[in-house]
């Protein structure tokens, strides 16, 4: 198990150098040159000239690049043009909030998706079965921007019960330990923060979370079908177990393990979707932040953020990867056989 | 039990297909003519291809035409949808509106089909290192969030429907490579390609002619859902405000530009994603039954 | 009379129509009796034994009749009660070792958990007589077997841990739906003498469904021969392979091969089995049938008693269905 984790670390090598690469030329050399962006528009030619040779602009494209590759090695991944903060500490200041958007939004996906879809499988062609794809299918349909905004609307503009935006009260924010403010207000005993982060986070994370919601429906939807049909449910029937278990032990058992991958999946995506969602609900994540940086061409902080969220999403497949190995034992087999 | 029966009424039917194979199409159009929700989603898209050509013809006002005077009208007779922060009818907009969305989903979709099919051909027909290299760039771009490197590739390229259609249909070439590239390693290795390739067809003829005919359901299938969500990108392009410019009236940006009023005017931001969600759901149903009615095995689950 | 059956009727509502898989038929097996069922597929002697089960699945259901389990007629029973019987004093074998069993439990777990869904056995108890049960069944090394998954186990091997399991609860009744079928021939002989000599020494009675007159020859006691839902033939195992009435059960002994043959081709039932939605009019075998009067494409044939054995067919009597 542990050589193929290394293997797989290894082979993440390749994939970061080409995504870096295809930032590199996107930003780079397509781009619009941020020198007047930062100065302002009446800066002089001289300044715009001397602003780039500092900021290594002017130096040949494969002098930036590996100047880049070395900052990476070195842990230096430049400072941001605007704010002169090194971008790593810009980055790590506001990760935590995405990914805690994000794992409460796959968290809520997940749960939601696997209940509907499986009561959809095993009441099929009933009313239930109906009512779950008919919300699955608006699911992947709506713009989550939009069912943010929807959703904004209901809970804080006419029921007002819970707020439109932001991670947190900041006089209620928890002492800082890890950046999670749940994880943190756990952490710290501070019951009034907990409460209050979790109002904050219900309404982005559901809307961030719908999508997903939908696809994992549907998947697990079509994945018990298949599962409930297979002979060793019917033999679980026939050792006489109780139907509520040969569903839960039997057939949920084994129609979950092509799921895990479908969350795998999504939870890469939801870090996609956080764009829009933290723009939404003014979440101070990466996503809304990253958009920021790109239309201003701040080009490390882009760099830097692309290449963070490339190395999440390739670490996350690894996970699924090694928990589709756990759930499943053929695969452990065939991995001792080679 | 039930497969006792599946079998004998599957060996009736395939007897049927052996009989005339011209009617396995017909077969299809008829499975999904039974289905509902594709017809449903079919309909719907006529509709909005009704909407989107002849549009200017229905709509009650000048979609452009801004009256400072009227803005922020609630829904009424007179503007069903309100008006907006400029005193625009939002109802026609929504339906000038309508073109765009559709223009830019398809021509998308048309984009990086074209281009994703020629390099997952490429790639599955040839292996080898043309193969791992098509693939390791396909893989590097999907390692990308796609909603990141299309806002990065309006931002080199600036702002405007055609700047969309590219950026949204580049993001989406490496899905239909690797379905392509999948299907044609399937099929290559089937007898009628290899005695193809022995009576000495050109490997671009036997790619054209005899695998891409037999990989053209999975692709007709991905195409539909893939404009469900090229629309859906096209709409949060123009809600970061990077996608269709105006004076155009695109639902997105609609949105985007009405994103303050959510309180004060909650209305002007119903309506468009309202007109979103149909025209994605109208081709997920439409995607969806096409799958169905495509893949035997899933039209009877 | 341990099992009786009485003009069962099991049928399917497909969209096309309603098809009667098992069309009224009545039967009994006595206690440690083999009774053996014979018929192609789409006979409906697999829905036979599923309906015993109470396992019919949409869109099929028990339509009609009495499966009469030791007095106790298991239609009427809810589900709760039947569950309580499955497993317990009928167990089931089927066809398909290879995807019979779970895939992500070890073969243990699968066992202990039918003897602790029917038995106040501890952990340890449960384990100890899951070994004893592969043991049973002839499993080499059975502690350590008992670890393993399904996949590391060959075809044989799970259909006896498949036999383990059904046996595990000491059931009156087993029913083995083509227990042989998917496996290589020297393996079907280990396995019908496996059911042989545990029908001995366990003293249960065995409902051994089949299309293989070879599998019958060898292990039933007695044969009923099913086509298209209905009882064409019963007799003695003996009795039938030496005086065949029915023409179908005539046909397929034609078709089993002998030793001594010198034909150059094999013997065929000639045509289909109909298709389920479209049954002739009159006797379901008239259009394949060599015998074939006018009368039978018009009538059905009842089944009726000719020395020692029974028969559904014109040749014999004249009586017809729901006519006697």
């Amino acid at each position: 198990m542990l050589k193929y984790i290394i293997k797989r670390l290894l082979m993440l090598i390749p994939v970061l150098i080409g995504v870096s690469i295809i930032v590199f030329v996107i930003m780079r050399v397509f781009s619009p040159d941020p020198a007047p962006i930062v100065l302002g528009q009446h800066a002089t030619q001289d300044k715009i000239d001397a602003w780039r040779v500092a900021n290594g602009l002017n130096d040949p494209l494969y002098i930036q690049y590996l100047n880049f590759i070395k900052g990476i090695f070195t842990g230096d991944l430049g400072t941001s043009y605007y704010t002169k903060t090194p971008v790593l500490k810009e980055i790590l200041s506001r990760f935590p909030a995405t990914i805690e958007l994000a794992i409460a939004a796959i968290i809520l996906a997940s749960v939601f998706g696997i209940i509907i879809g499986t009561i959809s499988a095993v009441k099929k062609n009933t009313i239930f079965d109906s009512a779950g794809m008919v919300t699955a299918l608006i699911g992947v349909s709506m713009p989550i921007f939009w069912l943010g905004i929807i959703l904004i609307i209901i809970f804080s503009g006419t029921l007002h019960i819970l707020p439109s935006g932001s991670r947190g009260d900041p006089l209620m924010q928890p002492m800082k330990v890890t950046g999670f403010f749940l994880l943190d207000g756990i952490l710290t005993g501070n019951i009034q923060s907990i409460g209050d982060t979790l109002a904050h986070l219900i309404l982005p994370a559901s809307a961030l979370g719908m999508y997903s919601m939908a696809i994992i429906a549907r998947m697990t939807r079509s994945s018990m079908l298949e599962t409930l049909g297979q002979d060793y449910i019917r033999t679980a029937r026939a050792k006489g177990v109780s139907e509520g278990k040969v569903i839960r032990k039997h057939a949920l058992r084994n129609g979950l393990i092509p799921i895990v991958t479908v969350i795998g999946l999504q939870l890469g995506s939801l870090l996609g979707g956080a764009v829009l969602t933290e723009t939404v609900f003014s979440w101070p994540g990466i996503g809304s932040y990253t958009v920021d940086c790109i239309l201003k061409s701040d080009f490390p902080v882009v760099q830097g953020v692309v290449m963070l969220v490339a190395i999440t999403f390739v670490l996350i497949n690894l996970v699924v990867d090694i928990i589709y190995a756990m759930v499943d034992p053929r695969i452990k087999y065939s991995k001792k056989e080679a | 039990m039930q497969n006792e029966l599946d079998a004998v009424v599957n060996e009736q039917a395939s007897e049927v297909v052996l009989e005339k194979p011209e009617s396995q199409l017909k077969e299809m159009w008829f499975s999904l003519i039974a289905n509902k929700g594709a017809v449903a989603g079919l309909v719907i898209i006529l509709l909005l291809t009704l909407v989107a050509v002849f549009g200017r013809f229905i709509m009650p006002y000048d979609p452009n035409y801004s009256d400072m005077t009227i803005s922020f009208q609630s829904p009424s007779a007179a503007h069903w949808f309100g008006t907006d922060q400029l005193g625009r009818d939002i109802f026609s907009r929504i339906i000038d509106g309508t073109h765009i969305s559709l223009t830019v989903g398809i021509s998308a979709v048309a984009l990086s089909l074209t281009i994703g099919t020629i390099l997952g051909a490429i790639a599955g027909y040839r292996g080898g290192k043309i193969d791992t290299v098509i693939m390791r760039i396909m893989d590097m771009m999907l390692a990308i969030p796609s909603i990141l490197l299309a806002i990065a590739f309006m931002a080199a390229l600036g702002k405007g429907i055609d700047k969309a259609v590219i950026a949204i249909g580049l993001v989406c070439i490496p899905e239909y490579a690797r379905i392509v590239r999948g299907c044609i390693l399937s099929v290559k290795e089937n007898d009628y390609v290899q005695a193809a390739r022995v009576v000495g067809n050109k490997d671009f003829r036997i790619v054209f002619k005899h695998i891409l005919p037999n990989v053209l359901s999975s692709i007709v299938v991905r195409a539909t859902l893939g404009i469900s969500s090229a629309v859906l990108d096209t709409a949060a392009l123009g809600f970061l405000g990077l996608g269709v410019q105006p004076p155009f009236a695109e639902w997105g940006d609609m949105l985007g530009r009405a994103r303050g009023f959510i309180f004060s005017a909650p209305y002007t931001l119903i309506f468009p994603g309202i007109a979103i969600t149909i025209t994605v759901l109208a081709f997920n149903l439409l995607g969806d039954g096409l799958r169905d009615a495509l893949d035997p095995k899933s039209r009877k689950i | 009379m341990l099992l009786e059956v009485k003009n069962l009727k099991t049928e399917f509502k497909l969209k096309k129509g309603v098809v009667n898989a098992v069309d009224d038929i009545s039967f009994s097996v006595d206690k440690g009796e083999i009774l053996a069922i014979v018929g192609e597929s789409g006979s409906g002697k697999s829905v036979t034994s599923l309906s015993i089960m109470g396992l019919i699945a949409e869109p099929g259901k028990v339509a009609g009749g009495e499966i009469l389990f030791k007095g106790t007629d298991l239609t009427k029973l809810p589900v709760s009660e039947l569950q309580k019987i499955r497993g317990d004093q009928i167990s089931m074998i089927f066809q398909e070792p290879m995807t019979s069993l779970n895939p992500v439990y070890r073969v243990k777990d699968q066992i202990m958990e039918s003897i602790m869904t029917h038995m106040k056995l501890s952990k340890e108890e449960a384990l100890k007589r899951t070994v004893e049960m592969l043991d049973l069944v002839g499993i080499p090394s059975p502690e350590k077997r008992a670890g393993d998954y399904p996949h590391q186990m060959s075809g044989g091997m799970r259909q006896r841990v498949m036999i383990a399991m059904a046996l595990a609860c000491h059931p009156e009744l087993l029913i083995a739906d083509e227990p042989t079928t998917a496996l290589d021939v020297t393996i079907q002989a280990q396995i019908l003498e496996l059911l042989y000599s545990l029908r001995e020494k366990l003293g249960m009675a065995v409902l051994l469904i089949t299309h293989d007159l070879g599998v019958v020859a060898e292990a039933a006691d007695r044969v009923i021969v099913m086509y298209c839902g209905k009882i064409v033939e019963e007799a003695d195992v003996k009795t039938l392979f030496t005086d065949p009435k029915h023409p179908y059960t005539v046909g397929l002994l034609e078709s089993i091969p002998k030793m001594d043959d010198e034909r150059e081709r094999l013997y065929m039932i000639k045509g289909m089995v109909p298709n389920p939605l479209k049954m002739p009019k009159g006797c379901s075998f008239s259009d394949r049938c060599e015998k074939c009067m006018e009368k039978c494409k018009e009538h059905i044939p009842a089944l009726i008693e000719v020395n020692g054995a029974k028969v559904r067919c014109f040749l014999y009597s004249d009586a017809e269905e729901g006519k006697v």
